[in-house]
């Protein structure tokens, strides 16, 4: 937006209320998120006369203590495990998929790609029973790909889709060169398509290791060993056994969402551009 | 835009493949069909599929999940289901939901890229800030509200305390509980929301704007006369996304309530969970399964042909 001429008319009145209001609000975002992190730092007691301000004794035994030990990095070796099993097979899977769809003339092309289509239509708690059914029918019950294949699966309608349109999208001049060239289908996608897509991998990628890293339901439904718990699920484990010992409960929420927010700050960019162009954009 | 759409109501898109060359020089076709589309057609028909199909069949059984299902029952699932008060507080919790997020969400987050799009100093990070929350897990931003509602320690207590009121425990009242959820949803989504809109008026024609500013328009008037229709299409993409985020919702409600107090914050999905997963009741679950993909369906459908006629 090169909105010069509303800048200079704007009036300190104006300005004084914009940043009034965006300050209100952005309090109400940071207002429980650093309480949450000061928190972690207090005394119990502390924390029930003093929850906003600052703690009255730093103690950093309640950090220190769930880094030193083995249970947090556990966690999050596990969802980390998860998220990029199923980020990797995700943008495998898709991807030569998609390149069947736009560059393969196939007969019943069309409707296949609608088939996958329909995965778009409905989220993963339609069918969480059958699935469950399913997993521990195949003896996957309580394993990571218990949960990293129907993640894979679901992610596939909406990966297809983006990466089927970019491929669409290269000019065909490629194709036919390298054709003449005598390159196969299989090395033009190895070669030309994928070395192209770097911007299409990376919000696939972005997209499905945000909904892996935070995903609940199936883990949750797929796996009864505590070692074996991603972070969201480990995290309420760890809430019910420290019960009201709210400082310890929230300083290992921080520690937990820790790497999300400071990975979120580092790739802002591609981060917000991924999650709401992988939304929409198409 | 257009194709954005398409996407979010995932329009069956016929085969318009781009192949202009012939198949003197397509060869080798076989071999990529071969290699490139078992995979994904397997995974998706093991896991999305027939799963559905499955939940279809299952909701016809009374079924505990082991052995083949014998016990068959027709619909009586379904009426099971309609009659449970439970479930009816579900709907209307997701119907809730809704509704909020139309009169409450969307307003905001227009207002907000509204703000965001003047030029001033600190755009970027307000952006940044109001985003964060839908990063997030939904599980992680569920207990840290419960630590902000908690009536002993939360920030609640501390409220209360300051206008020396008796404190409220907001989770744990049947009447409150629902809003206490409602706003934690709006908290939570309120910035990918805003993202819509901010691309929205990017989109936005700054000539109309300024033709409407040489009429004479009010900043209210440019607002609600050209700005708004104008983010037509971005307003519809948002109610679309709000509903399915909606029917979906589990993961924010688990750490707050799970569903309590006494059913007061189920939602469908919840409900599933607490009848159809704990209880192993895969006929119920089952159906709720189904109901919840036929909303879907119908909602996928009925809103492009409702709503998306223009776009």
């Amino acid at each position: 937006m090169t909105d010069t001429t509303t800048e200079v008319r704007m009036t300190a009145g104006t300005r004084v209320y914009l940043y009034v209001s965006l300050s209100l609000v952005a309090a109400l975002v940071l207002v429980p998120l650093l309480t949450t992190a000061l928190g972690g730092f207090k005394s119990l007691g502390d924390l029930r006369i003093n929850p906003f301000g600052l703690p009255s004794g730093w103690i950093w035994s309640n950090y220190t203590d769930i880094l030193f030990g083995e249970r947090y990095w556990r966690q999050m070796t596990n969802s980390l495990f998860i998220a990029v099993m199923t980020v990797f097979l995700t943008v495998v899977v898709s991807a030569m998929a998609a390149f069947t769809f736009a560059h393969v003339k196939f007969f019943g092309s069309g409707q296949l790609m609608n088939y996958f289509l329909v995965g778009l239509m409905f989220p993963v708690a339609t069918a969480i029973l059958p699935l469950f059914i399913r997993i521990r029918d195949l003896g996957l019950l309580d394993s990571y790909w218990g949960v990293i294949l129907p993640q894979v699966a679901f992610g596939l309608g909406m990966s297809i889709l983006l990466f089927r349109n970019y491929f669409r999208n290269l000019p065909d001049e490629l194709f036919q060169a390298a054709f003449v060239d005598g390159c196969g289908y299989i090395r033009f996608f190895w070669y030309v398509s994928l070395p192209l897509s770097r911007p299409i991998v990376a919000t696939v990628s972005i997209v499905t290791f945000v909904n892996s890293w935070n995903s609940y339901i199936l883990p949750l439904i797929m796996l009864n060993t505590e070692t074996k718990y991603p972070w969201p699920l480990g995290i309420m484990v760890y809430r019910g056994e420290f019960g009201t010992e709210w400082q310890l409960v929230l300083a290992f929420i921080t520690l937990t969402i820790l790497p999300t927010v400071i990975v979120f700050f580092l790739a802002q960019k591609h981060i917000i551009a991924g999650l709401t162009a992988g939304a929409v954009k198409s | 835009m257009t194709d954005s759409i398409a996407m979010a109501v995932a329009r069956p898109v016929a085969s318009k493949v781009h192949v202009r060359y012939k198949s003197p020089t397509a060869r080798g076709r076989l071999p990529v069909l071969v290699l490139f589309l078992p995979p994904a057609l397997l995974l998706f028909t093991l896991f999305v599929i027939l799963p559905m199909g499955e939940a279809a069949w299952y909701s016809l059984f009374r079924w505990n999940g082991y052995g083949p299902p014998t016990e068959f029952v027709g619909l009586r699932n379904f009426t099971v289901l309609f009659n449970n008060a439970a479930f009816s507080q579900a709907l209307i919790n997701n119907g809730l939901i809704i509704v909020v997020s139309l009169l409450l969400q969307i307003p905001l987050a227009i207002w907000l890229a509204m703000m965001l799009a003047h030029k001033i100093a600190g755009v970027v990070a307000f952006r940044l800030i109001f985003f964060l929350p839908y990063v997030l897990a939904d599980v992680a931003a569920g207990l840290i509200w419960r630590f902000v509602y908690d009536g002993d320690y939360g920030l609640f207590a501390a409220i209360a305390g300051f206008f020396g009121v008796a404190t409220p425990y907001v989770l744990a009242d049947r009447d409150l509980a629902i809003y206490a959820v409602l706003a934690v949803v709006v908290w939570k989504y309120f910035g990918f929301h805003m993202m819509l809109f901010i691309a929205g008026l990017q989109a936005v024609d700054r000539s109309v704007l300024e033709a409407a500013e040489i009429d004479g328009a009010t900043g209210w008037q440019k607002f609600r006369y050209v700005t708004l229709p104008l983010l037509g299409s971005t307003v519809r993409l948002s109610v679309f996304f709000a509903i399915i985020g909606s029917l979906q919702l589990f993961d924010l409600i688990m750490p707050l309530t799970g569903g309590g107090p006494s059913n007061a914050t189920q939602t469908m999905v919840t409900f599933l969970y607490t009848y159809g997963v704990t209880r192993m009741q895969v006929g119920l679950g089952s159906a709720v399964g189904v109901v919840l993909f036929v909303i879907c369906i119908t909602l996928a459908f009925g809103y492009k042909r409702i709503f998306m006629r223009h776009d």
